[in-house]
């Protein structure tokens, strides 16, 4: 096999990969803070705004992380440096 | 949508017009564009306001966002609202519509260009200290930086630095991933499907348009509270 397939092959492969893990950690994070946020707006419904906005916020965080496999993945799959610099070869 | 070839992933690459090196993209114009509506749009509401029942609804439809605005503010940052409500206000209602008119046709959110996104991170991260200093002073902001100990100086400016990337790139993350993946199911199955996938990019757009001012507020409200000093009042 070639340079070109080699890089096509990696570069699909690592964009999968990057985007499965870094789907699992977050998806098993917002859990936990969703789940704890339904239990707090359970024992103190009082308090459903200060807490859905704090959950918002968390989960706003967590998601980054997801979002920077994202963004990864995507650059990996439509913008990728390697595979410009091999194909111009 | 259409206007966007598949492997675009901003919209900076779609050149509308170009005059020598003087280029003007996607992007570009469609800021443009939408601060001309809101510009247009605001001054036709605000031309004639009536504190008399049977006002235009149009009027009722702002207020009601000013208002949601400046209690949100109130609740979150725990001080006056209206300091902050001119550059919050702006920064909601610019990537909010930004965001919703994803629906019309031929039409690519400039949220969705990296250059945009770090643009607005650009202007809180330049906001914080300037409403740290307008609060307490340069002496009084800067010790923040030293709070416990000296030692936690590196981490706190690397903490500006980072907090200042995630908020650029996660919003052009979730708007350019809502984008490509609308532009690729369209591709593949174009029938019915892209439409929830549409659905489901708004709900996306108007949360993360909250997320992004309400983050924007936290990170000013944190930088202009005194450390140990005076607790603002609460109003509620």
């Amino acid at each position: 096999m070639d340079n070109m397939t080699w890089v096509a092959i990696v570069s699909i492969f690592t964009a999968g990969i990057t985007i499965g893990i870094g789907a699992i950690g977050p998806a098993l994070g917002e859990g936990r803070a969703v789940a704890q946020a339904l239990s707090s707006i359970a024992q103190q419904p009082d308090e459903t705004n200060t807490i859905t906005r704090n959950l918002y916020i968390g989960l706003a965080m967590i998601e980054s992380t997801a979002i920077y496999c994202l963004v990864i993945s995507m650059i990996i799959l439509f913008a990728n440096p390697f595979w410009n610099y091999v194909t111009q070869q | 949508m259409d206007i966007m070839t598949l492997e675009d992933i901003s919209p900076d690459a779609v050149i509308i017009w170009q005059w020598g090196f003087v280029k003007v993209n996607a992007t570009l114009a469609f800021t443009w564009g939408l601060m001309a509506l809101l510009t247009i749009g605001s001054w036709l509401v605000t031309r004639r306001l009536s504190p008399e029942p049977g006002f235009s609804r149009w009027q009722n439809l702002l207020e009601i966002v000013v208002e949601f605005m400046r209690q949100q503010i109130r609740e979150v940052s725990q001080q006056d609202p209206d300091r902050y409500l001119p550059f919050i206000g702006t920064l909601f209602v610019f990537i909010l519509v930004s965001n919703i008119l994803t629906v019309a046709p031929l039409y690519v959110p400039p949220t969705a260009s990296l250059s945009t996104t770090a643009a607005f991170a650009i202007c809180v991260f330049v906001a914080v200290p300037l409403y740290g200093i307008m609060n307490q002073g340069v002496r009084g902001y800067l010790k923040r930086y030293v709070e416990p100990t000296v030692f936690m100086l590196p981490f706190h400016v690397m903490g500006e630095f980072s907090r200042t990337l995630a908020l650029a790139v996660r919003l052009f993350g979730n708007i350019m991933s809502g984008n490509k993946i609308a532009a690729i199911l369209l591709a593949v199955i174009p029938l019915i499907f892209p439409v929830f996938m549409h659905l489901l990019g708004l709900l996306t757009g108007v949360i993360q348009a909250y997320i992004f001012a309400i983050l924007a507020l936290v990170y000013i409200a944190s930088g202009t509270r005194a450390h140990g000093g005076k607790e603002p009042e609460t109003r509620r």
